[in-house]
């Protein structure tokens, strides 16, 4: 009976992921609906189970790859591969509206550009502060503070240890859940109230989950707005973080060859 | 008997004849072409800089696929039923990046615990001031301000 199973979970490992998958957001959907009354969005609660799930498989198999090295489980190695990542990261440069996007003028623009920066210059200076030295690791760090999908991505193609690329998700993961539970907290503080603001909030606060779930427990009508420059600030973060920043920082810290 | 067929969508210039359409199909092979042309751009863009890495494909292909959505809407050649191949991919962005977190190496990266509250928490609170920053200088009509 085992092996029938262990064999029908290898055989069908992405089919099998869907629905590991689609059970953790089930559950994180029910978390955040009952223990934080939708303050915390579930997808941000998804990734932590995901994360603390992954714990668990590295603690049981001594393996690098999470829950991915269980063997009833290495269909998710596939569905949170690079190849689907950037697929499905790609396909949401689809949301965005540019004749939207145009009508935040340059105050969109500029939020942007500092919403990259900064949160960069900071991860990278927390990054050397605890110890980091060479180039890749401190730009991966840093392009986790920007985004939490920046930093994975910048992390594969600069060729980051999967321990550092961890780090920068769980960066920006606690910026994100950061941003969703202090929004509205700190809204008044923030002048957020019109389109024109939320757009300015959504280039500066980065992550598209902790924009539109701080946004959407603040004003509903500011969610579109906030999540449109959000949304560009993931394919400018990609663009800019591996290339530009990372030769600026690999400039900073050349290699101790 | 074969079961009802739900209707074809009238106001498309040419009415697919089969109620399941391969259009979507066409929406998602734009997402892997432009994908595939960006992953591409951007090897060759590192290979042209010297590095040993791929120089912000992903960013490339967002772009590409941005500018091909923008032509194909005003040349008219892309509908709103190919669309839904992409739309689709984008949906399942929460899930995949969920499973990506899910075969991470949480182990030994809770050794680094303190460095990311802390700098999550002071990248936070520096945004959040740029915000409060820039969104002071913004003139607001009294019309415009939330009623809630």
């Amino acid at each position: 009976m085992e092996s029938l199973l262990q064999k029908l979970a290898v055989d069908n490992g992405l089919v099998l992921s869907f629905a590991v998958v689609g059970a953790v957001v089930l559950c994180s959907g029910y978390i955040s609906r009952k223990l934080t009354v939708g303050r915390v969005q579930g997808s941000a609660i998804a990734i932590l189970l995901g994360l603390a799930l992954a714990y668990v498989g590295g603690r049981m198999t001594g393996g690098n790859k999470g829950l991915a090295d269980v063997t009833y489980f290495g269909g998710l190695a596939l569905m949170g591969g690079n190849m689907l990542r950037d697929f499905a990261i790609v396909a949401t440069a689809f949301e965005v509206q540019p004749a939207e996007a145009r009508r935040a003028g340059w105050v969109g623009a500029l939020a942007l550009f500092i919403g990259t920066l900064l949160p960069f210059v900071i991860g990278v200076s927390f990054a050397y502060a605890f110890g980091y030295r060479d180039a890749v690791s401190l730009t991966t760090i840093g392009a986790g503070t920007v985004t939490y999908i920046v930093g994975p991505v910048t992390g594969s193609a600069i060729g980051a240890s999967s321990e550092v690329i961890t780090l920068s998700i769980a960066v920006g993961v606690f910026k994100a859940i950061l941003v969703m539970v202090t929004t509205p907290l700190l809204a008044k503080f923030m002048r957020l109230g019109t389109p024109r603001s939320a757009m300015v909030f959504g280039g500066l606060a980065g992550t598209v989950s902790g924009v539109s779930a701080g946004l959407a427990a603040t004003d509903r009508k500011l969610v579109p707005y906030g999540a449109l420059v959000a949304t560009f600030h993931t394919g400018v973060g990609c663009l800019v973080v591996p290339s530009l920043f990372f030769f600026a920082v690999r400039a900073l810290f050349p290699a101790h060859a | 008997m074969p079961p009802a067929l739900p209707p074809t969508n009238k106001s498309l210039p040419h009415p697919c004849p089969y109620p399941y359409s391969a259009m979507p199909l066409y929406g998602t092979a734009l997402l892997a072409v432009c994908h595939l042309l960006g992953i591409l751009l951007g090897e060759l863009l590192g290979r042209a800089l010297g590095v040993q890495a791929n120089v912000g494909g992903v960013g490339i292909a967002m772009l590409l696929l941005m500018a091909a959505r923008y032509h194909g809407h005003r040349r008219g050649w892309l509908e709103a039923k190919s669309e839904e191949g992409v739309h689709y991919w984008a949906a399942l962005y929460i899930p995949v990046v969920i499973a990506m977190s899910m075969q991470q190496n949480v182990v030994k990266a809770l050794s680094g615990g303190p460095m990311a509250l802390a700098a999550a928490i002071t990248a936070g609170a520096a945004c959040a001031g740029c915000v409060s920053l820039i969104n002071r200088r913004e003139v607001v009509a009294p019309a415009e301000t939330s009623a809630e």
